[in-house]
């Protein structure tokens, strides 16, 4: 037994030192930081400081790129539309997925299978390919320039990945509870409602931080379907913007730099929803 | 499944209760899929349908597509050069991605091990730039690649280097696939990691035990023991890493719109310009299919030739 311990205690490692590998893994760390780096640092320069000095640190640091764009009226629009596309489709999908998922885990019905393989459908044509055909159907209903129309077209195309995520974990959740609940009477609606849903907390998180990664991050829907200036979520808005002020990449970095806080503070305060729902779609699904 | 024989006894049960419970399951079944079947038969199954029935027109979108052509588009892609040489580039990001990302990944994910001082550390720094948006990363690396030494950081560490010279990264057509491929390996590596190291993590403990009992010593463990056990989350990895290198649009249509001269066109950029750029829908849709066509029959290829059960590392 004790030399068993002792074997468990030390776990396989790689034919190298520690520290060789801790100095490998920070060579790839500070490359994969350079580009954020250089981001941050040009954004906290002058125009002038960027051109002449351009890879010294900002000392002092300049807040000038940032009051000019935090003065911009228009990015706050593109920051409240891109709010508004990323919590109605978080909504949605946790909404509409769940509820299909639940049927796939928890009932049985006639066609079951086929309905499954016919919702698994979504993973064979992602929505780079599709832009093209969603367009054209998005302009016949009479919805570019409508955020509600980007909104759909982000869940419609986030539906297969999630519902097999959801799926897997709602079946994890014992059955001998599901019998319980319908013994005491309850109904495939009540026990969804009052028994799946929150045990399946964590499922549903994971799931909504994936989703609100995905839509806060997507260029091409919006790109597509909306052209008002008004309508612009911040990833349109990002590349209109160094468009137009390309010749000022101190600006732009600036700019990077404020549309990037978010997205790393969620997935700093995320990360473990984000790794669990991908890792979920990925290897389960 | 195994609410099955209960849910059958209810039924089964004398009690008038039962079709009541049926005729509500069945209510609930119909009324819980339907909000994910319409959204998904009106944005994303009537679109492809509909594409396909437009791609048999000469059509640039401004009133009814009346000018049929039948195949005459499809036989128009598959002879054009640029197409041609679009799919080639995007065939060399699946090469590359399969050949250089996914090993580095892999490898990574080993250095990383069980226990080492700082895993977490590096897993977060490693998977973030996963959560960056690509017009973020493109603009990015648009600066870092610039061809003046005084704005890119790349060349002006290149120009250090006695005797060498800075490189137009992007505007050489030579060199620019294969920029465009560090650019994408620098965002997607971290997440082929990520699925690495939980596979890694869900190989049993005992398995290297019984190996080390064995005598097996740590080259062996990892060829015979580790990888074949990661089976499954390699051919996972790899097959997202295919479909997601076929499709690949933002980076490269930022960073390069395609140039020069169509050396980085890829599949999604050439439905782009033709699609929204010139407008012939027709011509796009049939892009669209073919571009379908291709993971499509790449998935099924996969799904023909992966084992059907996965027993020991597929969960």
């Amino acid at each position: 037994m004790a030399s068993r311990m002792a074997v468990r205690s030390r776990p396989w490692r790689p034919n190298l030192p520690a520290f060789f590998r801790v100095l490998t893994l920070s060579i790839v760390a500070l490359i994969v930081f350079v580009p954020v780096a250089m981001t941050v640092i040009g954004g906290l320069k002058t125009r002038g400081e960027f051109m002449t000095h351009p890879y010294t640190l900002p000392i002092p640091p300049r807040w000038e790129n940032y009051t000019r764009i935090l003065g911009m009226p228009s990015f706050w629009i593109m920051l409240r539309n891109s709010l508004i596309v990323m919590l109605g489709a978080t909504g949605g999908v946790v909404l509409v997925c769940s509820l299909a998922a639940f049927v796939f885990a928890r009932l049985n019905f006639r066609g079951k299978p086929l309905a499954f393989n016919f919702f698994t459908l979504g993973l064979m044509f992602p929505i780079n390919i599709a832009i093209l055909p969603v367009y054209l159907v998005i302009r016949q209903m009479g919805l570019p320039n409508n955020l509600l129309g980007v909104i759909a077209v982000q869940i419609a195309f986030a539906l297969s990945g999630n519902i097999m995520i959801l799926r897997g974990f709602f079946m994890a959740i014992p059955a001998e509870l599901q019998d319980a609940a319908y013994i005491d009477g309850c109904t495939a609606l009540g026990f969804f409602g009052h028994v799946l849903l929150p045990l399946a907390r964590p499922a549903l998180s994971a799931v909504a931080a994936l989703t609100m990664i995905v839509s806060w991050n997507d260029l091409l829907v919006p790109l597509v379907l909306i052209d008002k200036d008004s309508l612009w979520t911040l990833p349109l808005g990002t590349m209109q913007f160094q468009g137009q002020y390309g010749q000022d990449l101190a600006l732009v970095a600036g700019f990077l730099t404020l549309t990037m806080i978010p997205a790393i503070g969620f997935y700093l305060f995320a990360e473990r929803q984000i790794v669990s729902g991908l890792t979920a779609g990925a290897l389960k699904g | 499944m195994r609410t099955a024989p209960v849910i059958q006894d209810l039924l089964a049960s004398p009690r008038p209760l039962s079709w009541g419970r049926r005729s509500q399951d069945n209510l609930t079944i119909v009324l819980f899929l339907l909000p994910g079947a319409a959204l998904f038969l009106v944005f994303v199954i009537y679109p492809i349908l509909q594409s396909g029935y437009y791609s048999l027109f000469d059509w640039n979108g401004f009133g009814r597509a009346v000018d049929f052509v039948g195949l005459d588009n499809y036989a128009r892609i598959l002879t054009d050069q640029v197409f041609l040489k679009a799919l080639s580039h995007s065939l060399v990001i699946v090469a590359l991605s399969l050949t250089l990302q996914l090993p580095m990944a892999l490898g990574l994910a080993i250095l990383l091990g069980r226990d080492l001082p700082g895993r977490p550390f590096f897993r977060t720094v490693f998977f973030m730039p996963y959560v960056l948006s690509e017009v973020i990363t493109a603009i990015m690396w648009l600066g870092l690649l610039n061809p003046d030494p005084d704005r890119g950081f790349l060349n002006a560490l290149v120009v250090l280097i006695p005797g060498a010279e800075a490189q137009a990264w992007l505007g050489d057509p030579d060199k620019v696939l294969m920029s465009v491929f560090v650019v994408l390996t620098w965002k997607y590596f971290g997440f082929h990691m990520l699925l690495f190291m939980t596979g890694l993590q869900n190989i049993p403990v005992e398995f290297e035990e019984a190996a080390r009992i064995d005598g097996a010593n740590r080259r062996q463990l990892l060829s015979h023991v580790i990888l074949p056990l990661l089976g499954s989350t390699i051919r996972t990895s790899a097959y997202i890493s295919v479909l997601g290198s076929l499709q690949q649009f933002i980076l490269v249509w930022i960073m390069t719109k395609g140039g020069p001269v169509n050396a980085s066109e890829v599949m999604s950029t050439y439905m782009y310009r033709f699609g929204f750029v010139r407008f012939w829908l027709g011509y796009g849709s049939a892009v669209a299919l073919v571009m379908f066509l291709i993971c499509l029959t790449f998935s099924l290829v996969y799904q023909r030739l992966a084992p059907q059960r996965e027993h020991l590392g597929g969960y």
